[in-house]
């Protein structure tokens, strides 16, 4: 039994030792020397400063900025240090509610539009933090944006493509738009 | 059900397919005992691992003594993982802080984490400091997957071997399994997440100021921190202002890449690969979903090379793919659907070339409906438990899917090791069964299949089964048990279903409405999930011992030949007719019976 136990504790040790503290130390390594933007969070670094990351998104309602996913963080919305969906059941009525009252917001700050909101626009993201919405998202803005900032719909539409991926390779995932992307370029106009 | 949905099916199987047999006939090489190329270059480590060990590699061990080893090298990882948890406030690699984790918390992590489990009652970012995350909860991520592999390793033995005593050397199976496999291949993974975003540091958290300020309503808390509540029973809360966003960081490639090699599943953040730091584009997305299958569906090859006949494990990897497609497509389809609760008001769920639509609740945009659906079939086909979408936001039928491929045993791909050694459980009562219907003696692999490995495999099959439905019944029984669910009506019988599903399978998802970090759901799931990963583990060990033990029959005309369609069917019937039959009741209570209220 004693020896056993000593097997089995040194062999722990070692273990540890090579999953615990080299594999993770040579990964940080190799990640900060081949990609040092991203192993650091792909910061958006302005005036020497990081003012986001391309990753994580922001929360804007304003009128002039364009508007990303709901966000069930608690207790402030796209909170970083607490991400999370809302785990809200398809049938719950505290969904539909919630949907309700994205709608009447995005109504609310742009007058007319009775146009059906797209559905990444009034339901909340997995991570409480997406950073980006859909291309059908992004044109329902656009009008609101062109509006508020007094430029041209062609304009801010123009904008809206700097933005835009594509699906990654041609053949994976989803078009979207970079949310703090866009607005961070549209205040710098 | 869009064209690109299943594109996209197509596109990750076809892609997974090549990769099997050159990952399968790797890891023959890496387990081997004959010098090879893999064991020429690792062998100089090895060996010395072994001598600080005090090992001796040639030592053949029972059953039992293989039992006891994989037993004592679990509870001696548990306790460091635990007692890391308790003192990580004095410890270094800690800059935000953290406190020590309550007791029942940090053993239901401990557990979970050694039983290749992941569940998870508590948030990376705010919880866990960087040193626990590596020393502890990695570390686990690779040994509890290498002590899967090693069980599989001991039950092949037991039909490769002839007359024997013994079915291998834990310690050099486990070492093998770590060295040659699970680093070399999590170092590659890691880097190619890292590439897409997947931070790696081991900085302090980053504050920034928001371009827009904005305000929320910030529940005002006592001065024990309780929330305070008005007269009609709210919580009350109070203006305040939003200037700075914090960005969580830290060595999250290292171990996002073992959490999916490994089908561990637990997320460095809270919300798992659904965090933008943990899973940034559809590439790592797709990474991601093959790292799940890849080792899984590698060693149904590596079995049939050691058993001499690959077909067998063609003939197994065909019954997992037979029963896989079909659900992922019924996952998929149902989410592209979208929710029914918003047809009547001005949503646009229709999928377009602007928009993936669907239900899109508990989703990222990235991901949209064909990367999310398929991420949520493989991760519970397999026992990883990593999620890239909410599935307690999932539709009725769509959350369905992965909560009865828990059910079904994690054997279609099922964990490292454990899945296959799961699904071996059940071939043996397939062979069993079609013994009995031309009564001869059942054979499967050359061995002769006996009331022994049968009472085994019955344990192996039915012990998951009973712990999902007595502790489904005790959670909903008990007050502390219905205290913590987080959505109304079947729903919430649900979240409470696929808590004990998902434990006691070993698989670690959640309906994540379920408050599960609370004493009663801590112990209770901590039971289900060491009581099911090591009795059966250990009846499988019983059964090598003593299939091991026994001569090789040649195959006669009476012989059932396991590798063909005809098998393969029956085979995929024995794994669907004993999830199906134990909890359609269960299930019909939950997502079938909201379904129904859903299109009323």
């Amino acid at each position: 039994m004693s020896k056993l136990l000593r097997n089995a504790l040194t062999m722990l040790v070692l273990m540890t030792v090579i999953t615990g503290i080299i594999y993770p130390l040579a990964v940080t390594g190799l990640a900060q020397t081949l990609f040092p933007s991203q192993a650091n969070g792909s910061l958006i670094v302005k005036d020497g400063k990081p003012v986001g990351s391309m990753l994580i998104g922001q929360s804007f309602d304003d009128p002039k900025y364009f508007w990303g996913r709901p966000s069930s963080t608690t207790p402030q919305p796209n909170n970083g240090m607490s991400s999370n969906g809302s785990n809200l059941g398809p049938t719950n009525p505290a969904l539909t509610d919630a949907v309700k009252q994205r709608i009447g917001a995005l109504r609310a700050a742009d007058p007319g539009n009775m146009k059906p909101v797209p559905v990444d626009l009034v339901t909340a993201s997995a991570s409480g933090l997406d950073p980006e919405i859909s291309p059908a998202a992004a044109d329902y803005q656009v009008a609101r944006v062109a509006k508020a900032r007094g430029m041209s719909e062609s304009q801010v539409q123009t904008m809206v493509n700097m933005s835009t991926t594509g699906r990654q390779f041609g053949f994976l995932g989803e078009s979207r738009v970079n949310v703090l992307k866009l607005n961070l370029a549209l205040d710098g106009h | 059900m869009t064209t690109f949905d299943i594109s996209q099916i197509v596109l990750y199987l076809t892609v997974l397919l090549v990769l099997i047999k050159p990952v399968g006939s790797y890891m023959a090489l890496a387990f081997a005992d004959t010098p090879n190329s893999v064991n020429r270059v690792g062998g100089k480590v090895e060996r010395l691992l072994y001598r600080l060990a005090g090992v001796h590699a040639d030592d053949q061990m029972s059953w039992k003594r293989y039992a006891i080893a994989m037993l004592v090298f679990n509870l001696l990882g548990a306790l460091a993982v635990y007692v890391l948890q308790r003192t990580q406030q004095w410890l270094p690699a800690n800059p935000q802080h953290f406190g020590a984790l309550t007791p029942d918390l940090a053993m239901n992590t401990a557990i979970s984490f050694i039983t290749n489990t992941n569940w998870q009652a508590y948030g990376g970012e705010n919880t866990m400091s960087y040193l626990t995350q590596m020393l502890g909860l990695a570390v686990q991520n690779f040994l509890s997957a290498a002590t899967g592999m090693a069980v599989l390793l001991a039950v092949i033995r037991g039909f490769t071997r002839r007359s024997a005593n013994s079915v291998g050397n834990f310690w050099v199976d486990m070492t093998r399994s770590t060295l040659y496999v699970l680093v070399p291949f999590s170092l590659l993974i890691a880097l190619l997440l890292t590439s897409q975003g997947v931070v790696q540091n081991f900085k302090p958290y980053v504050n920034v100021p928001v371009v827009q300020t904005t305000t929320y309503a910030n529940p005002v808390m006592d001065a024990a921190g309780n929330p305070v509540k008005d007269a009609s029973g709210n919580p009350e809360t109070k203006t305040a202002q939003l200037t700075t966003q914090t960005l969580p960081m830290g060595p999250a490639a290292s171990q996002v890449a073992i959490k999916m090699l490994g089908t561990n599943g637990g997320g460095f953040f809270n919300a798992n690969s659904a965090h933008p730091y943990e899973n940034p584009t559809p590439f790592s997305n797709f990474v991601e979903m093959l790292a799940i299958f890849l080792i899984p569906g590698g060693l149904c090859y590596t079995f049939g090379s050691m058993v001499g006949d690959r077909r067998q494990g063609w003939a197994i990897l065909a019954t997992m793919l037979l029963i896989f497609v079909p659900l992922a497509y019924a996952a998929i389809g149902a989410e592209q659907v979208g929710n029914p609760a918003l047809h009547g008001l001005a949503v646009d769920q229709q999928a377009s070339a602007l928009q993936a639509g669907g239900n899109m609740e508990g989703k990222e945009t990235r991901f949209g409906i064909a990367a999310s659906g398929l991420f949520a079939t493989i991760t519970t086909a397999a026992s990883c438990g990593a999620v890239n979408s909410m599935h307690d936001s999932m539709t009725p039928l769509g959350g369905l899917v992965p909560m009865w491929l828990i059910q079904l045993g994690e054997v279609i791909f099922g964990g490292v090791g454990s899945g296959l050694y799961g699904m071996l459980a059940f071939a043996v009562v397939a062979v069993f069964i079609a013994g009995l219907m031309v009564g001869r003696t059942p054979e499967y692999l050359g061995k002769k299949i006996e009331a022994h490995e049968m009472k085994m495999a019955s344990l192996a099959v039915l012990v998951p089964c009973v712990l999902v439905v007595i502790c489904t019944a005790i959670a909903v029984m008990t007050p502390a048990g219905v205290a913590s669910v987080g959505n109304p009506g079947a729903h919430s019988f649900s979240e409470i279903l696929y808590a004990v599903s998902s434990a006691s399978n070993n698989n670690g998802s959640a309906f994540g409405g379920l408050s599960a970090n609370t004493p009663f759901w801590n112990i209770l799931l901590g039971m289900c999930m060491y009581l099911s990963r090591f009795l059966l583990a250990i009846a499988m060990l019983a059964m090598a011992g003593s299939l091991a033990a026994k001569r090789h029959v040649p195959p006669s005309a009476g012989t059932l030949p396991t590798h063909t369609p005809l098998f393969v069917t029956l085979l995929a019937c024995v794994v669907i007719v004993v999830g199906a039959l134990t909890f359609l009741p269960a299930l019909a209570l939950g997502p079938i019976a909201e379904f129904l209220m859903s299109v009323r």
